[in-house]
């Protein structure tokens, strides 16, 4: 298994799907210049999912979930995100990015400003929250992800998985109902990536609506609600984690899961 | 149990360096005489320092401070035991023309005006530069300065800078109905169309109608009784203050998505970087006049501030997209996904950042205007090297030159050297460790 099992029992009364549709994919379609990335996809996310998203590189996943809000731009279908359509629309493009939380490979943070201040600086502006609400709440998010003590420092004086966790709580202080996972730990040490994890789980078990892209296999088996697979900019397979992990169908499931399982 | 286990069991204590490594005589030996090629270059660079040293330091310190014309510090050059005809410099020029030199030919009796100014701007400049280290509601001060200064050094009514800053009170106001009614682009477009208005046609009846009423103002001066250091200064702070922002707005203009407004920014920066500057000062002294309508009086200081200001913001534009280029893509898409605005994740988080990284950038290019100014005196405007020749066309002061150089090389040097520490300065202050 891949990097790390998970070592706790996981809570999982809150972790229910409800019927509610937070994210609603019709046929899209994207192009970069004339590679066709991303084909007929079609995909139905109900509030409180935890999906996790696998797969080779180049397969698209990354790029799947940069369209959900909008960093990406599709050419074709339809992508409707809380009820909100997205559209050419300015207004709605920042209305979706405000209810969905990105988290990013590189963790994105901004160097010149301190990690209180990465926390606080959306919620002013975008929500127009109090400093004093947002700085009470940017605290309460740090402290969720354990590291409140670092408040006044600046990303650079943060290792790598501290920063990540930064990231998580900077997406958290605007209150979103749905968060994106863009591979958050595959930049980061050994030693770090369950601290990443870890976090992430907790967030998993307060209900949170979870679109993950990532190659930690324990995490898919023990957190999520489903598995999607996607290889040249397909979905091939998409299952329960037990029957992924168990019983893959697709010939190219099979090989992708005994080479990254394999070892 | 084999060879290569090892475990080990208590850590090593720090120890002092050795002291032919550290202190003063380490550091001679590294830097200094590290070898017999590195000693002999020491030693001969000594040699030349001190021969150029022997003939300089002679030539300043020459006893010809009184001197009131070339051939009296000659007499007194003599008569002190320095020989030759370059055995020493004749000072008397400064201490006679200094004031001169910064003021020109402004009246003496309102020189109050442009020190108050000069004192004024440290005031507004402080919040701006070191706003770590002063009160900041000063910045309030600073808002209010470009609209003092002008006023202090032309005099004139008292309405006229309250007009003009009326201007952007209306253009803000505008912007805001507009950016809630319709969007900020719409908001931006109709603030400055309003404020073009209330300059160029409103704003002269306003003042005339005001100064009817209640005139209150102080002697205006000519733009031709400019002249000197405060001229230089003046075109300098002004062109610097203004090519900032205007450089910003081009950077980013450069990089926007609108074609037109790109097209637009791209061809003014080729424009004016494929142009000397001096040419952009004939035009501004000669053609420009041939192109207004007859009559119109626009002030030839003015011309030339607009110039040097469009100048210097086709460099700072490029100086500012080196420093957005070298941003990562990441710090545009963090500020997208967290729902912030085209101008919020610029001013927020581009802007900051892209402006910090081109500090030394943006510092040589204020550097290189500011010593650019002496340009005008080809124009016929009076800046210190104008007056060097004025001085000269003295009968007393005939086939004097290095006195009057030096003395305007040292003080360009003072400000820029004053500049260039700054940007140090700053570049530490700003420094909040690595990506």
């Amino acid at each position: 298994m891949s990097a790390l099992a998970i070592d706790r029992e996981i809570d999982r009364s809150k972790m229910k799907v409800s019927d509610e549709v937070a994210i609603e994919i019709l046929n899209m379609n994207k192009w970069f210049g004339t590679f066709h990335v991303l084909r007929d996809i079609n995909l139905t996310v109900n509030a409180g999912e935890r999906i996790v998203i696998a797969g080779p590189s180049g397969s698209g996943k990354s790029t799947l979930i940069r369209c959900i809000n909008a960093l990406e731009e599709h050419q074709q279908g339809k992508i409707v995100v809380d009820g909100t359509e997205l559209s050419n629309d300015l207004k709605n493009i920042d209305k979706i990015r405000s209810e969905v939380g990105m988290v990013f490979q590189h963790f994105n943070l901004f160097p010149h400003l301190t990690i209180l201040e990465n926390c606080t600086l959306a919620p002013i502006w975008v929500r127009k929250t109090p400093r004093k609400e947002a700085v009470e709440r940017a605290m309460h998010f740090l402290e969720k992800v354990k590291i409140p003590e670092q408040a006044d420092k600046y990303p650079g004086q943060l290792s790598g998985g501290q920063q990540q966790r930064v990231a998580i709580a900077r997406s958290l202080c605007m209150m979103p109902r749905i968060m994106l996972f863009d591979e958050p730990t595959s930049a980061l040490d050994p030693e770090m990536i369950k601290e990443v994890l870890d976090t992430m789980i907790e967030l998993a078990e307060e209900g949170m609506t979870m679109l993950c892209v990532t190659h930690e296999m324990g995490f898919a088996r023990q957190v999520a609600n489903r598995v999607i697979f996607m290889d040249q900019g397909q979905i091939v397979e998409q299952n329960e984690p037990e029957e992924f992990f168990n019983n893959p169908q697709s010939d190219r499931t099979k090989l992708f899961l005994s080479q990254i399982l394999g070892h | 149990m084999s060879d290569v286990s090892f475990v080990r069991t208590e850590m090593l204590p720090e120890k002092a360096p050795p002291v032919t490594s550290a202190g003063a005589i380490g550091w001679m030996r590294e830097n200094l005489f590290s070898g017999w090629f590195n000693t002999a270059l020491t030693l001969v660079s000594l040699v030349v320092i001190l021969y150029v040293l022997s003939a300089i330091v002679p030539w300043v310190l020459s006893p010809t401070w009184s001197g009131t014309s070339l051939n009296e510090c000659r007499e007194m050059l003599a008569a002190a035991g320095h020989n030759g005809g370059h055995g020493g410099a004749c000072w008397g020029v400064i201490r006679e023309r200094w004031i001169q030199l910064l003021f020109g030919f402004y009246p003496s009796e309102l020189y109050w005006r442009p020190i108050a100014a000069f004192i004024l701007l440290a005031v507004a400049l402080a919040p701006i530069l070191f706003s770590d280290k002063v009160p900041g509601k000063l910045i309030w001060f600073s808002a209010a300065y470009p609209f003092i200064f002008p006023w202090l050094l032309w005099g004139g009514t008292v309405w006229g800078p309250i007009a003009a800053a009326a201007g952007f009170g209306i253009g803000f106001v505008v912007y805001r109905i507009l950016s809630d009614a319709v969007s900020s682009l719409a908001g931006m477009i109709g603030g400055l169309v309003a404020a073009l208005i209330w300059w160029l046609a409103l704003s002269g009846l306003a003042v005339s109608a005001l100064e009817s009423i209640l005139p209150i103002g102080i002697e205006a001066v000519e733009s031709r009784k400019f002249g000197g250091f405060m001229l230089s200064i003046t075109i300098g702070i002004v062109a610097i203050a203004c090519s900032l922002p205007l450089g910003v707005v081009l950077a980013l203009g450069r990089q926007s998505d609108l074609l037109i407004v790109k097209y637009l920014c791209v061809g003014f920066i080729e424009f004016i970087r494929g142009v000397p500057l001096i040419t952009l000062l004939f035009v501004a002294s000669t053609l420009l006049n041939i192109f207004m309508p007859p009559g119109t009086n626009f002030d030839i200081i003015l011309r030339v501030l607009i110039m040097v200001t469009l100048f210097a913001s086709a460099y700072m534009a490029e100086v500012i997209r080196g420093g957005l280029a070298a941003l990562p893509k990441g710090q545009y898409e963090g500020a997208d996904s967290l729902g912030l605005d085209y101008w919020q994740s610029q001013r927020l988080i581009i802007m900051p950042q892209a402006l910090k990284i081109s500090i030394p950038g943006i510092v040589s290019t204020f550097i290189g205007v500011f010593k650019d100014t002496t340009l005008v005196s080809i124009i016929g405007l009076l800046d210190p090297l104008g007056l060097s020749n004025a001085i000269r066309a003295d009968a007393n002061w005939n086939g004097i030159v290095w006195e009057l150089y030096g003395f305007i090389a040292l003080l360009f040097f003072v400000f820029c050297f004053g500049m260039s520490r700054y940007s140090m300065y700053l570049e530490r202050k700003l420094q909040t460790g690595h990506r």
